[in-house]
């Protein structure tokens, strides 16, 4: 069942939220296709595997340069929320592989799970042709939001807080409290 | 005289390129062919010469048997600073031109012939990137 609920916030600091604005209702959401993929070490990863998990989903490639603006929010974003239910997983559209990605990894220290993607999977997102190219998939493995292309840090903060369902407090600019609508499921 | 773009065969999805005159060379002897390529409108692609270890430099490459290659010349690239790049980056807009000496060993056989040419290059705009591409140049080449 879903309540809408009216709460006052607090003064923290930071944006109000409009919970869930750039996600799909969940009526509207999709199943985010499966894959077996392989990480570094050869080993098969799955997108079912993830289920119970908000995943976001990023195709990528070394050679993307608004992919490496991205790439250190993820690095945040994992670490971060890694214990909230949340994971990055990241799909390298690179032709050599993990001859080009692991050294990218390294430098970059990357944190979460990398495989490598192919024109099959990329075909079951819509083709992909544009890096960066991201999924925002909920809890029940539905996709639940796409990027294409360079977004702000905000948007995918905002993105992964509704499927997380973490509240985010607020101020006016006259300091008085936020009075923010959220959604109890 | 040269096809306009849009009568070309040689077509990518942001790459163009100008049908090219035709070369002539005495065996024994060199010649240069001068290629233009259009870039669509809103792209850059990384020069010959990418600003980066990870980015993909442009390359023309050619199969040129009985020619021989001796040099291929890219225009100077133009630094640009993108939303997404911290330091300009080396690249190419708009239209540029690609020379390409050849030389016709003296035991060259005589006669018409079309070598291929395949320009690779990778295109991005302000704020995505897309696979690396090739696009197919035919250049009819006489030896005499």
């Amino acid at each position: 069942m879903t309540t809408a609920v009216l709460v006052s916030v607090g003064c923290s600091g930071g944006s109000p939220t409009s919970a869930a604005a750039a996600v799909k209702p969940e009526a509207k959401r999709r199943p985010a296709p499966d894959f077996s993929l392989k990480d570094a070490m050869g080993r098969a990863v799955t997108l079912a595997e993830y289920k119970g998990k908000v995943v976001l989903l990023n195709f990528w490639a070394t050679w993307c340069g608004p992919c490496k603006i991205e790439i250190p929010w993820f690095v945040e974003f994992e670490q971060k929320y890694k214990d909230k239910g949340f994971a990055v997983l990241g799909v390298s559209m690179d032709e050599e592989g993990f001859a080009v990605v692991r050294p990218f990894v390294d430098k970059n220290q990357i944190n979460y799970r990398m495989v490598i993607g192919n024109d099959s999977v990329a075909q079951q997102y819509g083709g992909v042709d544009a890096l960066p190219s991201s999924f925002i998939i909920d809890k029940e493995g539905r996709i639940a939001a796409t990027h294409v292309g360079l977004v702000s840090k905000g948007e995918y903060a905002r993105d992964i807080d509704a499927l997380l369902g973490i509240k985010k407090s607020g101020v006016r600019r006259d300091g008085a409290p936020v009075l923010a609508l959220f959604r109890a499921e | 005289m040269a096809l306009p773009f849009w009568l070309c065969s040689a077509q990518s999805d942001f790459v163009t390129a100008e049908t090219p005159a035709r070369v002539v060379v005495k065996a024994g002897e060199t010649a240069v062919s001068k290629i233009q390529f259009r870039l669509a409108s809103g792209y850059h692609t990384n020069s010959n010469t990418p600003s980066d270890e990870f980015l993909i430099p442009l390359r023309l490459t050619w199969e040129a048997a009985p020619l021989e290659v001796l040099a291929v010349t890219y225009p100077k690239p133009h630094l640009e600073k993108y939303k997404f790049s911290e330091k300009p980056l080396s690249v190419f807009t708009g239209e540029f031109d690609i020379a390409t000496r050849f030389k016709a060993p003296p035991t060259a056989p005589k006669g018409a012939r079309v070598l291929t040419g395949k320009l690779r290059y990778q295109a991005c705009s302000d704020n995505a990137c897309y696979p690396p591409k090739t696009v197919t140049v035919k250049l009819p080449v006489e030896v005499r």
